[in-house]
């Protein structure tokens, strides 16, 4: 029979540009030991290892056979999940559902990227294909350039607008000791900084962080007996709609729109403003701080800006997005998706700590990627009906 | 565990290289084929597991090129990077959750535009192992050394394996090297890495398969003679090859007695009527046979002497050829799946074992087999 499963345990390495101090297999190793040590769980008492990160970030082929002395995966089932940009979110995905299943009990879910060790623009233009797109649009900055200026065009969104977002973020990440970028920025800094690709600049534009993040799912058969506050997954959905430039138009993020319609639908969700209480948004770039939310049914098109100068997404607003400080200061892309999970689990379980949202009781953390792709899943304080 | 049925299959043929079609190509082959076998349309399917490797394709996010080719628009999809059994495995757990009813699972490759040397030296450590020079062939080579010298294991044995499996391949028109061997081509032929020469090895081939997996209810609403899966189970052994005695496969036995304690096996060599297994080297035939518990320990070079491993044998081992004559990395392990899906349903044409209920497939990722995947498919009585 299918279960209920519940995220018991997370942790997370610290970020920086470069981690010189550990190689992949410990960066991840630093990871699964928080999260073990946060369920008060042993390896012995994990049942799976899922793993993910993006093959060409490092250069190693079946990450999944070559961490296990980092990942603890000695004798037991491990598996790798890769979906780009993605991942994390996907893994968090799976974990959940290979715990449904009711084939294993306790999972232990790792998402890691040493961005250091590549180029990461070089690496993500290899995405798209070598015949039509790649000689003209790849990358990942280009594609949210594209939409940043739709967008800007739709609504008459200015840059000042998405440099609001970043205030807010870099302030928040302030008070996360495991963000990568922790200085508080300015709307004046965010508008002077460097140009990128026209919108986006510098500041508005997430960095590459060497990280890993675990979290731990457990069964309905044992989470409440790991943990005070088990944190249930009441659902999740995904829509990969990119594979040529010409799948996707630019306005709003339809793979989100669609996966979080659907996600509502599964999980009774009427209106998310009111009834979500913080959101983890995988949101790589300032724009998308705001067009995303429209995608996510927040609030109505072009209408985002308000709820954002109005402080509603603020720590102290009505719907905390991004307590962590988010991807615009920490991006270590196979675990950022991850991240999110384990953020929203942290906040629902009362242990963030200096960036506690105050009583928590519904989360949702998105993954993005791929190239405007989009996962989601909601979690819930409450056990799922 | 809740059934779990396959309820369609579909792969294109196996081939040195496929000019004309695409990574898209050839899985939109294999998804159309497993769709018409399942007597489906994509409207059916609720979701789908693509099965991708980034070094294979030489893409990064490889699984961005194969969703259309799916069905896959506005659908929920993930991607295993790894061997196809893997790829099913988590299909199936998407199924059990009661996520979903339906999951489309796909697997391909291109080994004719990868560099397989290259793309296998890149699974070492890239300060240790890696400047030696190990890749595929030559890490199975020590192996097989390993092997042979701690079980008196001989080339000739070795040689059979590849003897046997071509030949089987002639009966099966999706294969690549159908071919009538002797035990001297096979050990006479060009030395790769000692012992594993040229017709020991597998082959480099383009390919792609597609497997349909649906919960009972679905299953009985489309097909009157599903295949159940009965048991299935994965393993990890260590990295460092150093760390293993190569002559044993650890996470093959564990794996093996997972799956079959979910099945109720517990005398494989008897209650499994044919098995489909990841041969990509001959040696790796009589070890997995071993690991499988199809024989003692060190029993494989005997298991094949005695012929036991024929078609005609008590445990058939790769009626459609195998790897060795047909290895889509990626793909190989849900083609095994898909071989032993005909098997189970009695629709293999020349290569059916008659009277086939119990199947087995199996599935490797990482040097020296580190990793191993197995499943048990029956049919309803099975």
């Amino acid at each position: 029979m299918a279960k209920r499963v519940a995220v018991v345990g997370t942790g997370q390495t610290y970020h920086k540009s470069k981690r010189i101090d550990v190689n992949g297999v410990e960066l991840i190793y630093e990871a699964v030991t928080q999260a073990l040590e946060d369920a008060e769980l042993t390896r012995d008492d994990i049942d799976l290892v899922i793993i993910g990160n993006m093959d060409h970030f490092e250069g190693i082929n079946y990450v999944d056979m070559w961490s296990i002395d980092g990942s603890g995966g000695l004798m037991k089932p491990t598996i790798k999940l890769t979906t780009g940009g993605t991942t994390g979110s996907t893994l968090a995905i799976a974990g959940y559902q290979m715990v449904a299943s009711g084939l294993f009990d306790k999972a232990l879910v790792i998402g890691w990227e040493k961005n250091s060790e590549s180029d990461t623009t070089a690496a993500i233009n290899t995405a798209f294909d070598p015949i039509w797109d790649r000689l003209t649009f790849a990358g990942a900055i280009g594609g949210l350039a594209v939409e940043a200026s739709a967008y800007m065009n739709d609504y008459g969104i200015t840059e000042r607008d998405a440099a609001r977002v970043v205030v807010r973020d870099r302030k928040n990440a302030y008070h996360n000791p495991y963000a990568h970028l922790r200085k508080e920025v300015t709307i004046e800094e965010v508008l002077s900084s460097p140009m990128l690709c026209d919108p986006i600049k510098l500041l508005d534009m997430c960095p590459r962080s060497d990280g890993a993040c675990a979290v731990i799912f457990a069964s309905e058969d044992v989470a409440e007996k790991i943990t005070e506050i088990p944190v249930w997954i009441w659902g999740t959905a995904n829509r990969h709609l990119y594979t040529y430039i010409n799948d996707v138009n630019f306005h709003g993020l339809q793979s989100l729109k669609n996966a979080s319609k659907e996600l509502y639908q599964k999980c009774g969700i009427r209106e998310p403003l009111k009834e979500i209480d913080v959101i983890e948004l995988y949101q790589p770039y300032s724009f998308g701080g705001l067009m995303w939310l429209e995608s996510m049914g927040l609030c109505k098109d072009g209408e985002a800006p308000r709820l954002v100068w109005d402080g509603v997404t603020d720590m102290d607003g009505e719907l905390p997005v991004n307590p962590s400080g988010g991807v615009i200061a920490t991006n270590p892309i196979g675990a950022t998706g991850l991240i999110r999970c384990a953020e929203v689990a942290m906040q629902i379980m009362d242990k963030a700590g200096e960036h506690q949202v105050p009583d928590v009781k519904i989360a949702v953390s998105t993954g993005f990627g791929g190239c405007m792709w989009s996962d989601i899943l909601l979690y819930g304080k409450e056990k799922p009906k | 565990m809740e059934k779990v049925a396959i309820i369609g299959i579909g792969m294109t043929k196996q081939e040195r290289r496929k000019k004309a079609e695409t990574f898209a190509d050839m899985v939109f082959e294999a998804v159309t084929k497993a769709l018409e076998d399942a007597d489906m349309t994509t409207k059916d399917i609720d979701n789908i597991v693509t099965g991708c490797n980034d070094f294979w394709d030489g893409r990064t996010i490889s699984s961005m090129a194969v969703g259309d080719a799916s069905g896959a628009w506005d659908k929920n999809i993930s991607c295993v990077e790894g061997d196809g059994t893997f790829v099913a495995f988590y299909g199936m757990t998407r199924i059990l959750s009661h996520s979903y009813g339906t999951t489309l699972v796909t697997a391909h490759s291109k080994g004719s535009e990868s560099v397989s040397s290259l793309i296998t030296n890149a699974m070492f450590d890239p300060i240790y192992t890696r400047p030696l020079g190990l890749d595929g062939i030559t890490s199975a080579a020590l192996q097989a050394r390993r092997y042979m010298d701690k079980y008196g294991i001989t080339e000739e044995q070795c040689a059979m394996v590849s003897v046997k499996n071509h030949r089987n391949a002639k009966n099966n028109p999706y294969s690549q090297l159908p071919m009538d061997l002797s035990l001297k081509d096979v050990l006479n032929s060009r030395m790769l890495a000692d012992p594993i020469k040229l017709l020991d090895a597998s082959p480099i081939t383009d390919g792609a398969c597609a497997v349909i997996l649906a919960n009972e209810k679905t299953a009985k609403r489309f097909t009157k003679h599903p295949v159940w899966i009965k048991g299935v189970g994965f393993c990890a052994d260590a990295y460092h090859l150093g760390d293993r005695d190569l002559a044993e496969c650890k996470s093959l036995e564990k794996a093996a007695q997972t799956a079959y304690k979910m099945a109720g096996i517990t005398n494989p060599f008897k209650e499994i009527d044919v098995a489909e297994i990841y041969d990509a080297f001959s040696y790796q035939e009589l070890m997995w046979s071993e690991g499988l518990g199809f024989c003692d320990k060190g029993g494989g070079g005997k298991l094949v002497e005695k012929g036991e491993t024929e078609m005609k044998g008590s445990i058939p081992l790769n009626p459609s050829g195998g790897c060795l004559s047909a290895h889509a990395v990626i793909a190989a392990g849900l083609i095994r799946i898909a071989e032993a899906t005909l098997q189970v349903r009695g629709g293999a044409g020349k290569r059916q074992i008659p009277g086939s209920k119990t199947a087995l497939a199996h599935g490797v990722n990482g040097p020296c087999g580190q990793s191993h995947c197995v499943w048990i498919l029956g049919g309803e009585d099975g």
